[in-house]
């Protein structure tokens, strides 16, 4: 018929998904071909579909003993050079703290999905929550900056995984997708675009004979380039600090100064590059809700709503929690009189938010074990504020 | 000749380091002893170094990886098995060896040691056991004698240690092998078999940890320990690995599970390839 | 020492002996004595010397008994130690010895 061979990899056209299986999707769509996963509520269908798709695109899925075992495979496979992915929840993700520190040290890019349900321990499986913010960003020991994105929609769920294993190649870095239970669970259309349309990029190798090669000597961007294993580099990495040989330095001030800094800087320096966010309605807002996740598509709906009576309301929506916008939400701070978070713990990222406003009012509106924000909670506290 | 200039005289120089040398452990530590054996076995069958990984865990064993002069990677505490694992499936062309203790591989990395072995993915695992965990001063772990004095034990261990060799056969292991650091030569040959040989296998190399647990079990110098060795080693090939306990009195060391079984990799790419032929007949 | 041998092997003429070389790197060597106790032909002792971590290395006392056997080299734990062959040294049969 003339067609054109159908992409395995990319599965172009329109479909009808969870959060869960477009993730997978978007993940293979990216370039991963290694899944290392543990079943966990409820991101379980994610390791399903890997499972059944990893064979088809020649890739490898590996059920292991535990969530740590799980990372510490996606690591070992980052480092023989695939691109690779686990999927968890809150108490795996727990487990995961550890070797996200590893992956930090050691640089190895990864992606790792958390969809997040109730907690603490074993909390709420089933339901939704947005609790293990903080975590993401400070679950392992030490200083350290990562990614963490936070999709909105099915759509996002896709387009979101490969933009985690984008930023994960470019900053060489473990980049989380935080999203809650019911964008995990939720079916929604999902575009595929095709193939070539899809941007994926890949680490940056070494441009060096394997003798010159020093594994952790940062470019002008802060990030080393990244031999793997079996390219003949013979290059040692270690959790320990190390110099830019990959030498362990336990006990060197100037060292562990200048490595935990330049793991930080590259990506605080980026911020600007890494960040994303959707704003709506804010130009001349009086009054802005700052929101991420699933209690975004709430917030949208409360905005629009203040706005028909009268209240000049205005969205942030956040896609990168981590690093925290925060020079962005100063600059809405200063235009609005009061910003409102709603989130779906007993606030977490609200604190950062304070933190960038400074005098300007913030307010949590917190919701904990139950269905998700609804606009008209979002209008009310807008109306409190706007007295 | 200097000495610098004659380090790199040395048989093995290629495969270390040498910007690394000396090593942290102390005089008379089995671990570089266990270097040693598998640097001299590496050179034996003339491996290609470039497809070779050397993954280690936390402890003094787990500096190993750093010293070899091929890929190495020094994971977090106990997680050398699952990081090797995930480089062994990701890339097969490699061989995949984890050099660590027995602390680290059996007590914190424990699941993920007999989850491996089950799976039987062929990765090589060569233990260093010290019966006690050296690198923070010597506390009791899963493998210190009923009895024995640690820092943590300063009554005496009550906890009943694990048979390394029974619990590798149990798990799955398809090669399971051990010797003391004395028996230098055999030990050499089992790295190499287990290297050889297809699927998880495990080498247990008993070791003197003469600065710390030596010294507060009163056992003496290493050349005491490694006299004691020889006088205790009993070689008995294909010995029930139930029955080989490491005993005051007796240590049975040699062979103990050298069979064939399918490893993980290979039924991952067969199955795989299967998948593959089955989308080729749908289009 | 050379052996006094009650028969002599009727290739004793031909075959050649290799002569070894003890290379002892000292600065290495923690002192721990494998080497020295495990040596099938009790080829070294320890030293009077001190070395830079104020440790006795081996000293070889009789390098002519070297078997080359390279037991000291594979039991070294700090690889201080390694015998080569001495090239173009063999002794041929035992007449040398005597």
């Amino acid at each position: 018929m003339g067609m054109k061979k159908k992409s395995r990899s990319v599965l172009s056209g329109v479909h009808f998904l969870s959060g869960d299986l477009a993730c997978a999707e978007g993940a293979i769509a990216a370039g991963c071909r290694f899944f290392g996963g543990y079943p966990i509520t409820p991101a379980t269908e994610i390791a399903e579909r890997m499972a059944r798709r990893m064979p088809e695109v020649e890739g490898i899925y590996v059920q292991m003993e535990d969530e740590i075992g799980a990372i510490a495979a996606v690591i070992g496979a980052s480092y023989a050079g695939k691109k690779a992915m686990t999927a968890t929840s809150g108490p795996g993700f727990s487990l995961m703290q550890e070797n996200i520190g590893l992956a930090v040290m050691t640089e190895a890019p990864l992606v790792i999905v958390d969809i997040m349900r109730g907690g603490p321990s074993t909390g709420q499986p089933t339901m939704p929550g947005q609790q293990d913010v903080m975590q993401a960003k400070w679950g392992s020991h030490g200083d350290y900056e990562i990614i963490a994105l936070t999709p909105s929609s099915v759509q996002e769920m896709f387009d979101l995984t490969i933009e985690c294993f984008n930023l994960s190649e470019i900053y060489r870095v473990p980049v989380m997708l935080l999203a809650d239970e019911i964008i995990g669970h939720m079916w929604e259309r999902v575009e595929i675009p095709p193939a070539k349309e899809i941007a994926t990029i890949n680490r940056k190798k070494p441009d060096v004979s394997p003798n010159e090669y020093l594994p952790f000597k940062p470019d002008q961007n802060l990030v080393p380039p990244m031999a793997c294993f079996g390219e003949g580099y013979h290059f040692h990495a270690t959790g320990l600090t190390h110099d830019e040989t990959g030498t362990p330095k336990t006990v060197s001030i100037e060292e562990q100064s200048k490595l935990v800094k330049r793991l930080c800087e590259k990506i605080r320096k980026n911020v600007d590059k890494i960040v994303k966010v959707e704003e709506v309605m804010l130009e001349d807002a009086d009054v802005a809700v700052l929101a991420y996740g699933i209690t975004s598509r709430a917030a949208l709906s409360a905005v629009r709503k203040a706005r028909s009576i009268g209240i000049k309301a205005g969205l942030l929506r956040l896609i990168t929690i981590w690093p925290f916008p925060e020079k962005l939400v100063a600059n809405i701070a200063q235009q609005v009189q009061a910003i409102i978070v709603p989130e779906m713990n007993c606030g977490q990222l609200v604190r950062e938010v304070e933190r960038a406003a400074k005098t300007t009012a913030v307010s949590l509106l917190s919701k904990l074990g139950e269905d998700p924000h609804r606009p008209i909670e979002i209008v009310k506290a807008l109306r409190k504020v706007t007295k | 000749m200097k000495e610098a200039d004659l380090m790199l005289k040395h048989p093995l120089a290629k495969y270390l380091r040498q910007e690394r040398m000396p090593h942290i452990w102390c005089e008379g530590c089995g671990n570089g002893i266990l270097l040693n054996s598998f640097l001299e076995g590496l050179d034996e069958l003339k491996q290609n170094l470039d497809r070779i990984v050397v993954v280690s865990g936390i402890g003094c064993i787990g500096r190993a990886a750093g010293y070899i002069n091929v890929d190495s990677f020094h994971t977090t505490h106990g997680r050398a098995i699952p990081f090797a694992t995930g480089v062994k499936l990701a890339n097969p062309n490699l061989k995949v060896v984890v050099i660590s203790g027995d602390g680290d591989l059996f007590a914190i990395g424990g699941n993920h040691f007999i989850h491996a072995a089950r799976r039987n993915v062929d990765i090589k695992v060569i233990c260093a056991n010290n019966f006690n965990y050296g690198m923070t001063g010597g506390q009791y772990g899963p493998t210190t004698p009923l009895g024995s004095w640690t820092t943590t034990t300063p009554y005496g261990n009550i906890e009943h240690p694990f048979n390394l060799v029974h619990l590798a056969a149990a798990s799955g292991a398809v090669y399971v092998a051990r010797w003391t650091t004395l028996q230098v030569r055999r030990l050499k040959n089992s790295i190499k078999k287990a290297l050889q040989k297809e699927g998880f296998s495990l080498v247990e190399v008993i070791s003197p940890c003469p600065e710390i647990f030596d010294r507060y079990n009163k056992l003496g110098t290493a050349v005491d320990v490694m006299k004691w060795f020889k006088l205790i080693s009993q070689v008995k090939h294909g010995y029930d690995p139930a029955k080989a306990e490491v005993a005051k009195n007796k240590i049975i060391v040699g062979e103990f599970v050298d069979i064939e079984k399918p490893s993980y990799g290979r039924l991952l790419r067969e199955m795989t390839a299967n998948v593959q032929d089955k989308l080729k007949g749908e289009k | 020492m050379p052996q006094k041998l009650w028969r002599e092997p009727l290739d004793a003429q031909k075959t050649k002996l290799p002569k070894a070389e003890i290379c002892i790197i000292t600065d290495l060597c923690k002192g721990c004595g494998f080497c020295i106790e495990f040596c099938p032909k009790n080829v070294l002792e320890q030293s009077e010397q001190l070395n830079k971590k104020g440790k006795h290395p081996p000293e070889v006392t009789d390098e002519s008994s070297c078997a080359l056997c390279g037991f000291c080299t594979a039991i070294c734990p700090e690889f201080a130690i390694f015998v080569v062959e001495k090239k173009g040294e063999n002794n041929v049969g035992n007449e040398e010895k005597e």
